[in-house]
């Protein structure tokens, strides 16, 4: 999975500040240029990664939309589209002339069932590593496994649909 | 009112058809990637536009006003791509120049930029490197605040990191100010992130525009064995298809997959580069449409 940088508090990997913006939000976004995921579905996934390993919380603000396009060199329709549908899933709201704030912490009963559903994952992926499957083979069957829930309806929230282009 | 509209805009040199039937209309706050292959017509198009050729056929708009007219040439700056600089002048002295044969001219953007980046101003022009040059050339540009910039293969001379620096500034402009910015590229992977309106010339003519959230959202890498491959044009709407021994990949224009083909969300190089391989495939705005 993808690791946040949350600025001012811990890095991974490197960061290219180009000019270093205000510190108005306790994260900072950054770009997975091979992933073929669209950037301002990358931002929305950062936002809500970082929610749920607690770098961002309620009331906090989303890194203003100037910095994100100086830092990141990005056209400010991307981080715009981002945050609007940070706003449609109810995560976060603007306050016009101020910024973007996180208004809601996700649901804290799927947070209990991670440690479990990841302790599983653990136990499937020693199963397949002795069956002398590779990384490669697990990533590949994992990916299908996922296509084919998804193909059969997959999850009723919203966002099991995330890997269609809106 | 739009940033760029052309009616069925030609420029002909002698016998030489240039541009043929262009027709555009680009809303005001967008970033254009103008790509195409090399000879397609990108520079003719960026001239006409900033108002240094005039077209042979046709009607052009920059910011309502017809290219070179005093409104359009006080709110439209181009870049060269040769940068032209006076290379005997000092930085200093090419900025009071500027100030002189400009209307509008902001000298603290300038001398902020030229400071952020490095740039002595008692330095000569033609003792500057390339990038250097290339800096001093979009900040004089940057510095008259166009609401229009067209800029001609701008970044060609810039390590990547001034690169990143440099389209970050101009983001920070479209941000802030609603700069309209036309970037002019072979390089299409590098405007895949800033662009937001997508025009793609091919010998002369526009083959596509739209805004590239739409082009995304309508095209599908779709991949499916090579047997079917000769069905699929009938099931959906095929731009390119390439087979290779028991598989076939196409890039399709449709939202969803055929039976039997599994589907991959597009990028923008991978539709520029398979409307490049088949001239006759188009998406244009209908000329109805623009009006």
């Amino acid at each position: 999975m993808d690791w946040l940088t949350p600025a001012g508090r811990q890095s991974y990997g490197f960061t290219v500040v180009t000019d270093k913006p205000d510190d108005v939000s306790p994260i900072a976004f950054y770009l997975d240029r091979g992933s073929g995921v669209p950037t301002y579905l990358q931002f929305v996934h950062q936002v809500d990664y970082a929610l749920r390993l607690g770098y961002l919380r309620a009331g906090d603000q989303l890194p203003r939309i100037k910095d994100v396009t100086r830092t990141l060199a990005v056209n400010p329709d991307t981080v715009m589209k981002a945050y609007r549908e940070l706003e449609l899933r109810g995560i976060a709201a603007g306050r016009p002339g101020v910024g973007t704030f996180i208004t809601a912490e996700p649901d804290v009963a799927g947070l209990r069932e991670m440690a479990g559903l990841r302790r599983r994952l653990t136990g499937w992926l020693a199963d397949a590593a002795a069956a002398g499957i590779d990384e490669l083979g697990m990533k590949a069957l994992f990916t299908a496994a996922l296509r084919d829930f998804h193909n059969a309806g997959g999850a009723t929230s919203g966002s099991a649909r995330e890997g269609d282009v809106a | 009112m739009s940033a760029i509209e052309a009616d069925r805009v030609g420029k002909r040199y002698r016998r030489t058809w240039a541009l043929r039937e262009c027709t555009l209309a680009i809303p005001p706050g967008q970033v254009v990637a103008l790509a195409g292959p090399n000879g397609a017509g990108k520079t003719t198009l960026l001239r006409v536009l900033a108002g240094l050729a005039a077209p042979s056929q046709g009607q052009v708009r920059v910011l309502g006003s017809p290219p070179g007219s005093p409104q359009a040439r006080d709110g439209v700056s181009y870049v060269d791509q040769q940068m032209p600089l006076y290379r005997s002048l000092r930085v200093r002295d090419i900025l009071s120049v500027a100030e002189a044969l400009n209307n509008r001219w902001d000298r603290d953007l300038a001398l902020a930029r030229l400071e952020a980046v490095g740039i002595p101003l008692r330095r000569r022009a033609g003792q500057l490197s390339g990038g250097q040059q290339a800096q001093v050339a979009l900040t004089l540009a940057l510095a008259r605040r166009p609401e229009l910039l067209l800029l001609d293969e701008p970044l060609a001379s810039l390590d990547p990191l001034a690169r990143q620096d440099v389209m970050g500034w101009l983001m920070t402009s479209v941000a802030e100010d609603g700069l309209s910015v036309v970037f002019s590229s072979h390089v299409v992977s590098e405007l895949e992130r800033v662009a937001n309106y997508l025009v793609v010339l091919s010998a002369g003519q526009v083959q596509v525009a739209a805004p590239v959230d739409s082009l995304l959202a309508t095209h599908l890498a779709l991949i499916g064995p090579a047997d079917s491959a000769d069905s699929l044009a009938g099931q959906v709407e095929v731009v390119t298809i390439t087979r290779a021994g028991r598989q076939a990949q196409a890039l399709a224009r449709t939202t969803s997959a055929p039976p039997g083909w599994s589907r991959r969300p597009v990028t923008m190089e991978e539709l520029v580069l398979g409307y490049l391989k088949r001239p006759q495939a188009r998406v244009v705005p209908e000329l109805a449409a623009l009006r």
